[in-house]
């Protein structure tokens, strides 16, 4: 077991230098950095040798992704574009939410995932399996912003008819609230339900297919014939083959939250790392830009490795590799 | 004749397909006796594995339907009964082995505690120790080497034949009275056969078990078998012993496998298989549903129109289902020849 | 048990009917007739290509049948735009902002604080999400089913170095790796914004593809083939992809649900498809500061995107059902 841990470790690695290469290459051949920079009457010119200098802008290729690795390690990744602001801190304050609101999501996504894909597939073809697919193609065919917009119109025009706030439209917290735990929890409600929906839309249909291809298994006959309560045999014998490949496909799913997180933070006003990307993005400073797709990298292959882990743990067959 | 352990009586039971409904079960009874071992033949298809599966309520009912029929085991009609008693039969009055071992075994437990399973679900009071000691012993009682290390192991990490014999263990954990092996060999090399079916032969010895013996292989029957029972699209065509069965059997289609049978003692030029394909299921023709492919009918009438009954030939143990089963009184089969020169 | 498939001639030719025994060189052809009339009896056999039986699976679905009726109604008002829209996409006319959707003046979605008819916005937005989901689904089919053929034809270490590629592409988030592209390497038209998006969805093709290679490679008229001297290519073309051709089309289908829907997103954020060009998601972030007093301005084009993703989807699942007969459902 610890072996096979060591080893997709291991393999992580090359990885994660490639996905360094490749990031770096592709945004520094998208142009030079310092067009849009060049072209504000303010900024003059000793500035931008400034720039040149410390992002060592003349050198060759290779130097200068040598020097962008190791600021990752020694210095955080450096500043963005104007020196003005050192990126790292700013990462670690947005990640830091964004992480609140992604990890929120995916246990709620997850367990209500299981609920509903258990009980569609236990009761095929009864009316919650019905609503539930419903509900799963509507998921599916729904935008995310615009669940999020028709969200926010909801709760907005509830407020203002009842004058009682449920749910916050925007931002992370009130100044002044009373409770923490309690305004957080309502300012993060509305994302946090959006980024759900879509993980519920997907996942109650692979755990419904899952149960049914396990309910109908032979093993599970063979406890049948046994004696075994009926319960037992879902919640004991098909449960757990079926969770094997939704666990993986839990932890692979993190990526696309980070996707998700984009639109959803922009919508709510999060300050979070999707406004972070966005805006810095729309500046067209590239080096916050680089260093937010380096550690979402890390995170999601990080994540990769647990997956693989538990599943290593939960499914026998494939420990002994 | 003592009182028969199981008795099916005129047993119907459907599929709902997208193509129509598949009559999969279309009146089948059959007795066994206490002790005794009852072979049933048929091709894939003929119904004789939905029909133990109906008993044991193992057929999913939403495109099952078991539409009528009985089937009294110790006085108690199974399809009548409600699941909570039937779930208390299953596993320990009636045990079942089935064909693939490999995909009936689950994957996440290790062998011994699917086998305690079975003993701690009819025996709640049973520790864990104790169950697990006896998986230990039963499976040292059908061959598995090197139990004591064996039991805390996975099914992917036995031999197909291991796995068999693991099944095999883990359905007379409770000595049950009926035994039902569907197809126990067919997913097993010809070598290992032979050890199953003796492991098989122990086993009831061990457990004074009747067994229900499915299978489509003629040679296993001949092995293992008292009586024989075969079976042709959904309904039992003729009942015998396994002599009278092989030697001179009184139905067209019984007559047709044995001597379709390749023997290499006599002197053959050509192979008999019986000609044509078996009956769709859903469109069942009209009359004897063999009447297409048989030899014997010759296109008589009531082979076309009306549906032959299984009915006793000189004793009551030996019956068939053909209009015209006199007709094959004084044939034999080429076993009897053999047997005979 | 023997297996009785030999046709009834076949059969005949020398072996006689089993009970009287007659010797193999004394049955007769009358014989052989009676039989072969019984053979006929009681069997079912009706001859369909495997085409008609798919098309009869796919129009057993009402659902999908109803939905591929309405895309093609849209795909209509997309090609028709100029057609059907009764004004232009930018067209402004300020002493009819601020409608609710009416008949009046035909502003059937209302207007915007500018006086655009949304309406017609949404019809020319239709087709720009129709052009570019289209370009998707061809490019990234066409780079996907040959990246996978070739993976999974050679094998081996070729077959590995490329999965291995697929992984990598795979590792990052891909909507903010759209983004990023879109922001740096974007110019706003919907064409670039299709090539942007066939660069990273052509994976999911590629490996369901390979995967199928794999596996036909072992079946004997692959082999028949090479050993009749046929090239790969020939093998690859002539012989496998046409039976891949199942999950290609499913797949298709499903990316340009997919597509339609990044699109959008990406001209909301302001990185995909931008002005002069329509985009159904830009309309929506132009109506969002009006959201409260004028929501049909956001509901309008983001119902039409929820409709035409249902009905790509549901199609989709028609032609999976009809093209991948190994699943097959048993009515409750």
């Amino acid at each position: 077991m610890l072996i096979f841990v060591v080893r997709r470790l291991l393999y992580s690695i090359p990885v994660l230098i490639i996905t360094s290469f490749l990031i770096f290459w592709a945004v520094t051949v998208s142009g030079d950095p310092l067009t849009t920079v060049r072209q504000i009457p303010r900024v003059s010119q000793d500035t931008i040798n400034a720039i040149i200098e410390r992002n060592h802008l003349l050198e060759p290729f290779i130097v200068q992704y040598w020097e962008w690795v190791k600021s990752a390690f020694t210095d955080g990744f450096g500043t963005t574009l104007l020196g003005d602001a050192p990126i790292m801190p700013d990462i670690r304050r947005v990640l830091g939410n964004t992480m609140q609101l992604i990890i929120a999501a995916e246990i709620l996504s997850v367990i209500l995932a299981a609920i509903i894909g258990v009980v569609s597939a236990v009761r095929q073809y009864s009316s919650f399996d019905y609503a539930a697919t419903t509900f799963s193609f509507l998921g599916f065919a729904t935008p995310t912003f615009f669940l999020a917009l028709l969200l926010q119109i909801l709760f907005t025009n509830l407020y203002l008819s009842t004058d009682v706030r449920i749910f916050y439209t925007s931002g992370l917290s009130s100044a002044g609230a009373d409770n923490f735990l309690i305004d957080r929890l309502q300012h993060l409600a509305l994302p946090v339900i959006t980024l759900a929906v879509l993980g519920i839309a997907q996942f109650s249909r692979y755990v419904r297919a899952s149960m049914l291809e396990v309910v109908n298994s032979d093993y599970v006959r063979t406890a049948k014939a046994k004696g075994v309560r009926r319960r037992n045999v879902v919640m004991k014998h098909a449960l757990r083959n079926a969770l094997i490949p939704f666990v993986t496909a839990i932890a692979l799913d993190f990526g696309g939250l980070f996707g998700g997180a984009i639109v959803t933070e922009t919508i709510f006003g999060i300050d979070g790392m999707g406004r972070y990307l966005v805006s810095h993005l729309n500046t067209r400073d590239v080096y916050p830009v680089m260093a937010w797709l380096m550690l979402t990298s890390v995170i999601v292959i990080l994540f990769n490795l647990i997956a693989d882990v538990i599943y290593g743990y939960l499914d026998p067959r494939i420990r002994y590799d | 004749m003592p009182e028969p352990v199981l008795s099916i009586r005129d047993l119907v039971v459907n599929f709902a397909t997208d193509d129509g409904i598949v009559h999969a079960v279309d009146g089948v009874s059959y007795d066994l006796y206490p002790g005794e071992t009852l072979g049933v033949v048929g091709e894939s298809g003929s119904g004789k594995s939905v029909t133990v599966m109906s008993i044991l309520g193992l057929i999913p009912t939403p495109p099952g339907k078991i539409v009528r029929g009985e089937a009294f085991f110790k006085g108690v009609d199974l399809l009548k009964v409600k699941e909570r008693e039937l779930r208390a039969i299953r596993g320990k009055d009636i045990a079942m082995i089935f064909q693939d071992p490999m995909t009936s075994l689950n994957p996440v437990f290790t062998v011994g505690e699917q086998i305690a399973e079975g003993i701690q679900v009819h025996h709640p009071s049973v520790r864990d120790e104790a169950a697990r000691d006896r998986a230990i012993e039963l499976l040292q009682l059908v061959g598995v080497p090197n139990a004591q290390r064996r039991v805390d192991q996975y099914p992917h990490e036995y031999s197909g034949g291991m796995r068999q014999r693991a099944m095999i263990a883990m359905s007379i954990a409770n000595e049950p009275s009926l035994l039902i092996a569907d197809e126990p060999t067919t997913a097993l090399d010809v070598t290992i056969q032979a050890q199953i079916l003796e492991v098989m032969k122990k086993a009831q010895v061990e457990t004074h078990a009747a067994t229900i013996m499915i299978t489509h292989d003629l040679g296993i029957i001949a092995e293992m078998a008292d009586r024989v029972a075969v079976m042709y699209a959904g309904h039992i065509v003729e009942v015998g012993d396994v002599d009278t069965i092989f030697h001179r059997p009184r139905h067209p289609y019984t007559l047709g496998l044995m001597n379709s049978l390749p023997r290499l003692e006599a002197d053959e030029r050509w192979l008999k298989p019986i000609p044509g394909q078996p009956p769709s299921m859903i469109n069942v023709p009209p009359g004897c549903p063999f009447h297409p492919r048989c030899e014997l009918s010759r296109g008589r009438e009531p082979c076309h129109t009306e549906f032959p009954l299984l009915e006793p030939i000189d004793s009551s143990q030996h019956k068939s289902a053909c209009h015209f089963k006199h007709e094959l009184a004084g044939e034999t089969s080429k076993f009897a020849d053999e047997a005979a020169s | 048990m023997t297996n009785p498939n030999p046709s009834a001639s076949e059969h005949l030719q020398g072996a006689p009917p089993q009970l009287d025994r007659p010797s193999p060189e004394t049955a007769t052809a009358a014989e052989a007739e009676e039989l072969t009339t019984f053979h006929e009896e009681g069997l079912e056999v009706v001859a369909r290509s495997q085409w008609q039986l798919a098309r009869r699976r796919f129009f057993r679905h009402k659902l999908a049948v109803g939905s591929l009726i309405v895309l093609l109604l849209i795909v209509l008002v997309g090609v028709f735009a100029e057609q059907i829209a009764p004004y232009s996409f930018r067209e402004q006319s300020p002493l009819d902002a601020r409608m609710a959707p009416t008949f009046e003046g035909q502003h059937y979605f209302g207007t915007d604080v500018l006086g655009r008819d949304y309406f017609s916005r949404t019809v020319f937005g239709i087709r720009t999400s129709l052009y570019v989901a289209g370009v998707v689904a061809l490019l990234s089919t066409l780079i996907g089913a040959l990246y996978g053929a070739v993976s999974g034809y050679f094998g081996g270490w070729i077959d590995n170095l490329m999965m291995r590629f697929v992984d990598l592409v795979l590792t990052l988030p891909i909507l903010a790796v759209l983004i990023v592209i879109a922001a740096l390497l974007g110019n706003g038209t919907p064409i670039r914004v299709a090539i942007i998006l066939a660069l990273f969805y052509w994976t999911t093709l590629a490996r369901i593809i390979r995967g199928n290679f794999l596996s036909l490679r072992e079946k004997e008229y692959v082999e028949a083939a090479k050993a009749s001297g046929a090239s790969d290519m020939r093998i690859i073309f002539r012989h496998m992809l046409p039976n891949s051709m199942g999950p290609i089309v499913v797949n298709a289908t499903l990316i340009v649900a997919t597509a339609i829907l990044v699109e959008a997103t990406l001209s909301f954020l302001g990185f995909g498809v931008q002005p002069p060009q329509p985009a159904l998601g830009k309309l929506i972030d132009d109506a969002r500061g009006f959201m409260q007093t004028m929501p049909w301005l956001v509901l309008a084009p983001g119902v039409t995107i929820v409709v035409i993703v249902l009905c790509i989807n549901f199609v989709g699942d028609g032609l999976r059902d009809a093209l991948d007969p190994t699943q097959r459902r048993l009515r409750a």
